[in-house]
């Protein structure tokens, strides 16, 4: 029993970062109906990036964060002028877009090999004091508690601002339909940008908080992330942010109960995948999908 | 107010509108008739900003506009409530008509959502429900409110009795006609020729990109050609 429950809450600790890095791939979908495949690189490049400052620039994980997680936006911001925006006008641009990020992710991933070596690395011991708190034979680290904090915390920080901000509410609004937007004086140019800066950064966090819990950053790290992501985001719903919250912990809750449950790690991949086939026969739209699945 | 000039507007190879020129005078409802397909729409959407000119020169009190960008438009007055009313469907009726008044200062802008919803007492009571959710009138009204919302000088409306039942025609006729008494200046796209040039002061009939005939719009209406055109089964 303590055994489930521990795994419980690993599952939860896990798949809120699952649904931080989900949330910023559902969001620049939702708004450009464009899939992001740099998205995973931009979270390595993060994490590596937030090692680096405090290994080598000697600053405080504290300061280290809210700074990659800042560069990684400016790489948002990059992509969408290198590999999107010049693809808009084309009536293709969905699908040529995809490839160009596909680009951006190799050579996001080269700088990255580049930048930190071929290694894998973690944050040094003392970065962060961890304490231990035990209930019986369930165990929490403070650790666990701050990134699960952190990443709710930017979760529910972005949907405040897309509901509640004047710029939160246009990015939805260009969301909806970007013609509209323009007719009623939305710089839709600069929203997509600026989506694309809060989705990076959104994404870098996810990076830096996943490096934290498995103690372990590569250069290849995002990879395993990858997929996952997708999933997430059609199981909550394509482009949908609660969807993506939701899915994210979903996902991490299938993964370590099959693990739990079967005592192997081996069908983990398989029983989270399942788990989204099966919701996607149920519901086809994804958890908080809009009903409509195509324009007519 | 607004003066067009040789206006040539094309998608790839194909010009949809060609050498248009027309005036809509301060204060003025002015009026484009004219079949499916004769450009009406695309020199709305080019006097917004949205679909770029070929050819040719926008004026706005004499200023040239012709390369600005849409959003410095909606700045300078010239709004569009464009054909199919567009709501942001999946938004609320309450953030349709923020959004309409986006470029505002926002402390105007709450207290102009707050004169919509008492003009267009049906926007105050549906205002947390999805603007989906509307009939097709209440859209209309909807339209017409987030772009009075933006406080325009010169608004394009582009098909507003589009699919309405009769009630509904009048209702945002009537409207057309406060907003001007209230000194907005009209540029009006319409299918019931019938009405709009009662409403109108002056009218173009445009066909096939090209201006055919204008003039006063009560001249307009006892013209035989347009009598037997775009009068016909509703005089
Ligand atoms: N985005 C576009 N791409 C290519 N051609 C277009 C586009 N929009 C309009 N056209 C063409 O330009 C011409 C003028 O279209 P427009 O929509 O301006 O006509 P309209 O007078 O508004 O017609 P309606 O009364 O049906 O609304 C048409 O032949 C149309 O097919
Ligand atoms: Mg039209």
């Amino acid at each position: 029993m303590d055994l489930l429950a521990q795994q419980l809450i690993n599952g939860l600790f896990i798949g809120s970062v699952y649904g931080l890095f989900a949330v910023g791939y559902t969001l620049v979908f939702g708004v450009l109906d464009i899939l992001n495949l740099a998205h995973a690189a931009v979270f390595t490049l993060g994490g590596l990036l937030a090692v680096w400052l405090v290994e080598a620039a000697g600053l405080s994980l504290w300061l280290a964060f809210p700074v990659s997680v800042f560069c990684c936006g400016l790489l948002g911001l990059l992509l969408d002028r290198v590999a999107f925006a010049p693809l808009r006008q084309r009536a293709d641009s969905n699908f040529s877009g995809l490839i160009s990020s596909i680009a951006m992710a190799i050579i996001f991933e080269s700088a990255a090999l580049g930048l930190f070596g071929a290694r894998t690395v973690r944050f040094p011991a003392h970065t962060i004091s961890v304490h231990i708190w035990r209930w019986g034979g369930i165990s929490i680290t403070s650790l666990q508690v701050e990134i699960v904090a952190v990443a709710i915390l930017l979760m529910v920080a972005l949907t405040q601002f897309l509901n509640r901000a004047r710029v939160g509410k246009a990015i939805r609004a260009v969301a909806e339909n970007d013609r509209t937007a323009r007719l009623l004086g939305i710089h839709v140019d600069g929203i997509i940008a600026f989506t694309f800066f809060i989705s990076s950064a959104l994404g870098g966090a996810a990076g830096i908080l996943f490096g934290l819990y498995f103690d372990s950053l590569s250069p290849d790290m995002g990879r395993s992330i990858e997929l996952k992501g997708l999933a997430v985001i059609i199981l909550g719903g394509m482009g949908s942010i609660p969807g993506a919250i939701l899915g994210g912990l979903a996902f991490g809750l299938s993964e370590v109960l099959t693990v739990a449950l079967t005592g192997t790690s081996n069908l983990r991949d398989a029983v989270a995948f399942t788990v989204l086939f099966t919701v996607l026969i149920l519901r086809p739209a994804g958890l908080l999908g809009r009903k409509k699945m195509r324009e007519a | 107010m607004l003066d067009v000039v040789d206006l040539t507007v094309a998608y790839g190879p194909m010009e949809a509108v060609r050498d248009v020129s027309f005036q809509v005078r301060e204060g003025a409802i002015v009026t484009l008739i004219g079949p499916n397909g004769a450009g009406k729409t695309t020199i709305l959407n080019t006097l917004s900003g949205v679909v770029p000119v070929r050819s040719g020169r926008i004026l706005l009190d004499g200023r040239d506009i012709t390369g600005m960008s849409a959003h410095r438009r909606v700045s300078e007055g010239v709004i569009q409530v464009p054909e199919g009313r567009q709501v942001l469907a999946g938004m609320t009726v309450r953030e349709n008509l923020e959004m309409g008044g986006y470029r505002r200062p926002s402390r105007e802008a709450q207290r102009d959502v707050a004169r919509m919803e008492e003009r267009f007492p049906i926007l105050g009571e549906r205002r947390n429900m999805a603007a989906g959710s509307l009939s097709g009138g209440e859209q209309q009204m909807l339209a017409i409110a987030r772009g009075l919302m933006a406080r325009p000088r010169l608004l394009l409306l582009d098909e507003p009795s589009l699919g309405l039942a009769p009630l509904m025609v009048k209702a945002v006729f009537e409207i057309i006609r406060q907003v001007h008494d209230e000194g907005l200046t009209v540029l009006l796209v319409e299918q019931n020729a019938h009405l709009a040039l009662a409403t109108s002061t002056h009218a173009y009939v445009i066909e096939s990109g090209k201006i055919v005939l204008d003039g006063p719009a009560d001249v307009l209406r006892s013209d035989p050609s347009v009598i037997s055109t775009y009068l016909g089964q509703t005089v």
